[in-house]
């Protein structure tokens, strides 16, 4: 876990531990925003559902409100005409804030290489994990969201995240 | 024979059996209304445009027309020149907005009278109709920005009214994809409603042009993927119609199987989140195990659950392995229970009742003025059913009966679908107890790829398989339009060949398109409350919706 309880006990002074003890809290409470707009937004609700179930992971209490929710689970194809939908979304959410992108259609345009389909939910968002698959499986999703949770327990930097701007195609601020 | 005073052409037949007749624009009209009040044509299943750059008359609108006494189905086209423009058929079928909009949409061919010609599936930015020929299938435009919300008599919103604005989606946790609501607030009534869709246009029929026909197969898995095996089962069908092929008895057999299986999964997401959105979360839970068991089985056929692509033109991908129709029978009694539980949990309840008894109701003429089929028409009161209509592969061989609905109102719909679900378990069985022997396949080395092991053991193999690839799959030329029992309602294929190694247009009659596009006036006039409650039973799916 990283995280060692008895050493705290005694001390409270040491800010690397703060930041250790908040990345578990952080881990280990994921509220997802699912985000599922195609076939995969499906096989999500079998992550969710009774046979894989994700509250496993402490990411069940999806949030269908971006202001509550930490995790955007982008899970289906992003159409040209979706974007800025989903980049106000992402805005909306509160740091710290976290993207997993499910699927091959969110990860790259998949086998849409097509006019109206956006090439992949990382030109216009800062991915955190990337789950493979056409779906991907649930059990690749919960992989995914255990990536996830490793690297915010281990307090990794997220280059690509502090490097995000917003996409100048889109009007706005 | 039909109206010689409304036009001098005739209606020829084809060599597969199809009837079509081509007309001027000036023509079409009255043609449609004569075809409609003395034919008895009464269903307009579908409009969509074609190009052939290189005619004088550049695009072509086609429409097919279904008459539901006689059973008989007709082809209309109409060529239309660049910058000319085709009346619309909205003053005899409602129905018509949709299809001509996206016709407008996709070739820009023009229709006369419409009442809100613009874009429907691309954005309102996009430049240029992408499935002209001459528009590359990866160009693609970014929009800046969503439209505010806007309707369809063009007036906007006045912030002085006492009417409140409300947008629902295209991120909405009820509407289940991505489908956006507008609506306009009188009190608890909705005053005015509109809907936007496209937001998963995945430009299918474009890729289809553009891949070789086997490799459309799994695009069509993600068209209605609540249940893949239909899509498939439809599309196959239309290949080989074209092909002049009849898959193996066995490969029939199978078939069958998957789309009652799918039929019933599809039944099940469809109440199952239904379910939830009126606060029966527990109804969602209960079905969606059940699901996991049919997705098991799909698992053992082809090792993946949702997107299977498991037909080929031509018959089946592979044998099912050992034990696998005892598993399939396993599986049929464990749904059957859970549907009687699910059953005594909802439908009794007194609640759900309130929600959906007299809510939502629809007649049937109505239904059919805006092209609905499947489950909704049928909670009207009209067994109209393609399998029992159209028969194909033995389903007329079957014994299983088509539910109805009395008043069509959402109450009756779930009925509907719940004896739909029981009808199907009871056609699983009767196929699994004598599925025939022989092959899965036809054995044609044009259209199908031979088995791995010649392709490995035998330079024939190989060089079949290697024809096959590099040459492709090539029908004659020519055209059909194969309609198949969705589990949301017709599903046609439309497909015009060239003679070349892919679609040179395929275009799909979703069900829900017909069926979605009567939402807003549907919802108009009713409780916000409802607009929940009538989506739900709609099914719509956006993957097909939008394609
Ligand atoms: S990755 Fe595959 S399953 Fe997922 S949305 Fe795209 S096409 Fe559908």
């Amino acid at each position: 876990m990283g995280l060692d309880t008895e050493d705290l006990s005694k001390s409270f002074a040491l800010p690397t531990r703060m930041e250790t003890f908040m990345a578990w809290g952080r881990k280990n409470s994921l509220w997802p925003m699912p985000y599922g707009t195609a076939c995969c937004g499906i096989e999500l609700m079998s992550v969710m559902g009774p046979k894989y179930d994700l509250a496993r992971f402490g990411a069940e209490v999806v949030r269908f409100s971006p202001r509550q929710a930490d995790l955007l689970l982008v899970a289906g194809t992003i159409t040209e005409k979706m974007a800025p939908v989903i980049v106000q979304i992402y805005e909306q959410m509160l740091e710290p804030k976290y993207v997993l992108s499910m699927g091959a259609c969110a990860s790259s345009g998949g086998f849409y290489r097509a006019y109206h389909v956006l090439q992949g939910v990382d030109k216009i968002l800062p991915v955190d994990v990337y789950v493979p698959g056409c779906p991907p499986t649930p059990e690749a999703v919960l992989d995914g969201v255990m990536a996830l949770q490793k690297m915010i327990e281990d307090v990794r930097p997220r280059p690509w995240k502090e490097r995000w701007t917003r996409p100048s195609f889109l009007a706005g601020e | 024979m039909i109206m010689s005073n409304t036009t001098n052409s005739e209606i020829k037949t084809s060599s597969l059996g199809e009837r079509s007749i081509e007309l001027n624009p000036s023509e079409l009209f009255e043609f449609c209304k004569n075809l409609k009040e003395s034919e008895g044509y009464d269903f307009l299943m579908d409009i969509c445009g074609v190009d052939y750059p290189d005619r004088e008359k550049r695009f072509e609108s086609v429409y097919h027309f279904y008459n539901s006494k006689n059973k008989n189905r007709l082809r209309v086209k109409v060529p239309v020149g660049e910058g000319e423009s085709v009346p619309t058929l909205i003053p005899l079928w409602k129905g018509a907005n949709w299809f001509e909009r996206e016709a407008f949409d996709m070739f820009g061919i023009h229709y006369e009278g419409h009442p809100y010609l613009k874009r429907l599936l691309t954005h309102h930015e996009f430049q240029g109709h992408p499935l002209r020929k001459d528009y590359d299938a990866d160009q693609q435009q970014h929009l800046s920005q969503s439209l505010p919300i806007h309707f369809q008599d063009e007036k906007p919103h006045d912030p002085d009214s006492n009417l409140v604005p409300l947008n629902l989606g295209p991120s909405h946790p009820a509407t289940h994809g991505t489908l956006r609501v507008m609506c306009e607030l009188d009190g608890e009534k909705i005053a005015r409603a509109n809907v936007e869709i496209g937001y998963l246009h995945r430009c299918f029929e474009k890729m289809a042009e553009t891949h070789p026909y086997n490799q459309v197969i799994p695009y069509t898995d993600r068209l209605n993927y609540c249940s893949a095996p239909l899509n498939n089962v439809a599309y196959c069908r239309t290949v080989e119609k074209l092909l002049k092929v009849e898959v193996p008895p066995k490969a029939q057999a199978l078939r069958v199987v998957l789309c009652e299986f799918s039929r019933v999964i599809d039944h099940i997401v469809c109440m199952g989140a239904g379910a939830v959105d009126l606060g029966a979360l527990t109804g969602f839970f209960h079905l969606f195990t059940y699901r996991e068991m049919v997705y098991g089985l799909f698992e053992k056929l082809c090792g993946a659950r949702l997107t299977v692509a498991l037909t080929r033109v031509g018959g089946m991908a592979q044998d099912p392995p050992e034990g696998w129709y005892k598993d399939a029978l396993d599986v049929c009694k464990k749904i059957e229970k859970g549907i009687s539980e699910f059953e005594t949990l909802l439908i009794g309840s007194k609640i759900f009742m309130e929600r959906t008894c007299d809510v939502g109701k629809i007649t049937t003429e109505e239904a059919i003025q805006w092209g609905y089929t499947g489950p909704l028409l049928r909670s009207t009161g009209l067994a109209q059913d393609v399998r029992k209509d159209e028969p194909y592969y033995g389903y007329d061989q079957l014994d299983f009966s088509i539910p109805v609905g009395s008043i069509g109102d959402l109450y009756d719909r779930y009925l509907v679908r719940i004896e739909e679900m029981k009808q199907s378990l009871k056609i699983i069985r009767q196929v699994l107890k004598n599925i025939p022997e022989g092959d899965y396949t036809i054995r044609d080395k044009d259209i199908v790829l031979p088995e791995k092991k010649d392709v490995y053991g035998n330079i024939e193999g190989l060089m079949n398989h290697f024809m096959l690839v590099i040459h492709g799959l090539r029908p004659d030329p020519g055209e059909v339009y194969v309609p198949t029992e969705g589990a949301n309602g017709e599903l046609g294929f439309y497909l015009v060949s060239d003679g070349s190694g892919h679609p040179y247009r395929l275009k799909v009659r979703p069900p829900c398109f017909a069926i979605y596009q009567s939402f807003p006036s549907q919802i108009q006039g009713g409780l916000v409350a409802d607009v929940i409650s009538i989506l739900g039973t709609m099914n719509v799916i956006a993957g097909e919706l939008d394609r």
